[in-house]
């Protein structure tokens, strides 16, 4: 199956869809592997940004011309092209935000002051990016509610049957992510959603780094809120989505007060509007949600399956020929994993290593990678980062693989 | 094209191996800590002072091979001087590596501290060789705040 795929997967002609990787750095060819902090942007939708401040610029929902109904048009399909992307059942269930960091605020913020009290509990896992830590710990400080964590083993595996366990009425969420930025780890979401609404209580997934990798359905998932970034998966910064069931968002109260929002507007009383614009006050950003759309029916036309199945070809390519480099330690050797290596390397610091392969034209991350309570875990300081994409090829990892032992040479003489 | 062997010259990668007075001073008159959020550095800086003079100093923490070396040297250039005669050294480093400061042309008294001149050439480094600096800064200024290079190079 896997070499049927393989077959029909031209990675060469991919990347002739993005100029970017034509550069060179440093006098070398751009081996763009910083994927995880945000993906490199194919033509169509540089040109889409282009496209839409030429021919298509007006504010959405407001005027009876021409152009505001032609950006009205666009921005409403766009979220249509989310809604079919991520299999919800209604479009007005996809809440456009800035990203997965304001997607996760507006929960915490919307749900928790509708739902949380002093006494009740939020979970959250070990291997959470710090955007999906602090809006948490902000919660809790100001309603006195308690965060919980679920604890890893040493391969970066949530341990399931402790989170069972962790289960109780006062648990008013669980805040998981889907793949973790820092270990890629892809997580039992299904298994802890099914648990967690064994009790009634509602998941989020932050999937800011699955949504580029993997074929997301929130009706199989069963996901009650489901967060993502436009930038991570070839589209512009500055745009995300929430997901939520309607159900849920029908009930929590607006994040933040303004126009678009609202239905009718009074000194003495302000009625809301419905889903989606409940969540959407002021003008939105237009061309990021529209050329998102354009990222998506990119993404489409690759084939998401095809993307993962690649992906995970090439990363079983890099941990075979990084691990094998004398003094590496890989970080994160779980069994369920998607496009991330983060390693250590014996008396070379990560930073160090993150310069030495910069000189090489290679872009990874170096750090904490906003997850320092997994660097805690692990007792390091810093790991080095690859994280791949499907236009990644095995001759770039051979290439990291050669910078890495330049990073050697350098320090060991 | 900056180079990396002026970067990772082998007195840098000497210092980082076997960092000088990597110790911690127990009573110190002075203890500080400093951080770089962006990369999780950290160091904590111990001082004996004898009025105005360093009498010893001693630091601990983690960090990159700039970091390390940078700290370690720092403390074997200030050992023994003033409380002014280190600010002098303070600004005169803090200036080199941000480019604006040429030792080979301009006047100072970094002596040794001129082979981290390199750091200048990658500026995504700078706040690794400063962050000792910023916190023996700090120490001397008997401010006990955490420092953070976040707010000091911006």
């Amino acid at each position: 199956m896997l070499t049927v795929m393989k077959a029909n997967f031209d990675v060469q002609q991919i990347r002739k869809d993005f100029p970017i990787l034509k550069q060179e750095v440093n006098g070398r060819q751009l081996i763009y592997l910083d994927n995880a902090a945000t993906s490199q942007k194919p033509q169509v939708v540089i040109d889409a940004i282009n496209r839409y401040y030429k021919e298509q610029n007006a504010n959405v929902h407001r005027g009876v011309h021409f152009l505001s109904q032609l950006a009205t048009r666009e921005y409403d399909d766009a979220r249509v092209k989310v809604q079919r992307f991520i299999n919800a059942a209604e479009s007005h269930e996809i809440i456009f935000t800035r990203g997965t960091t304001e997607s996760i605020n507006l929960v915490a913020y919307s749900y928790g002051r509708k739902f949380v009290r002093e006494g009740d509990e939020i979970i959250i896992s070990a291997m959470e990016h710090h955007s999906n830590i602090v809006p948490w710990q902000i919660l809790c400080e100001q309603t006195g509610a308690k965060l919980r964590v679920i604890p890893i083993n040493d391969d970066g595996e949530l341990l399931i049957d402790e989170f069972a366990l962790m289960l109780n009425p006062r648990v008013k969420l669980v805040a998981v992510a889907h793949l973790s930025n820092a270990l890629g780890t892809l997580n039992p979401v299904k298994r802890i959603i099914e648990l967690a609404h064994s009790h009634d209580i509602p998941v989020l997934l932050d999937g800011a780094q699955a949504a580029p990798h993997l074929k997301i359905d929130v009706r199989d998932l069963d996901c009650d809120f489901y967060a993502f970034s436009g930038h991570k998966m070839c589209g512009p910064t500055g745009i995300g989505v929430l997901y939520g069931k309607s159900e849920l968002l029908n009930m929590m109260p607006p994040f933040m007060g303004g126009g678009d929002m609202i239905a009718s507007v009074t000194f003495e009383k302000t009625t809301y509007n419905v889903l989606p614009a409940k969540f959407e006050a002021g003008t939105p950003h237009i061309e990021g949600a529209i050329v998102l759309g354009v990222a998506i029916d990119y993404l489409n036309s690759v084939g998401l399956d095809r993307v993962a199945a690649y992906e995970h070809e090439l990363l079983g390519y890099a941990t075979e020929v990084i691990g094998a480099i004398p003094g590496i330690k890989i970080i994160g050797t779980a069994r369920e994993k998607a496009s991330v290596l983060s390693f250590t390397l014996d008396g070379i610091h990560p930073h160090d290593m993150g310069t030495i392969l910069d000189q090489e034209g290679i872009a990874i991350r170096a750090g904490h990678h906003c997850a320092q309570p997994v660097m805690k875990r692990f007792g390091i300081p810093a790991t080095a980062r690859a994280s791949f994409a499907f236009y990644n090829t095995r001759e770039e990892i051979d290439a990291l693989a050669e910078g890495i032992q330049k990073a050697v040479e350098v320090f060991n003489g | 094209m900056a180079d990396l062997s002026e970067l990772y010259q082998q007195v840098i990668l000497d210092h980082n191996k076997k960092p000088r007075n990597f110790k911690v001073i127990n009573p110190a008159d002075r203890e500080q800590e400093g951080y770089n959020p962006l990369c999780g550095d950290q160091i904590t800086i111990y001082l004996k002072l004898s009025d105005d003079l360093i009498e010893d100093v001693g630091f601990q923490g983690s960090g990159c091979a700039i970091s390390k070396a940078s700290a370690s040297m720092m403390t074997t250039a200030v050992k023994g001087k003033t409380k002014e005669e280190a600010e002098l050294l303070f600004d005169e480093f803090h200036r080199m590596v941000k480019g604006e400061l040429n030792p080979e042309t301009d006047p100072h008294h970094l002596g040794r501290l001129t082979i981290l001149a390199g750091v200048r050439e990658f500026p995504a480094r700078v706040k690794c060789a400063s962050l000792s600096w910023h916190t023996l800064r700090a120490a001397l200024g008997g401010n006990n705040e955490t420092v953070s290079t976040e707010l000091t190079e911006e």
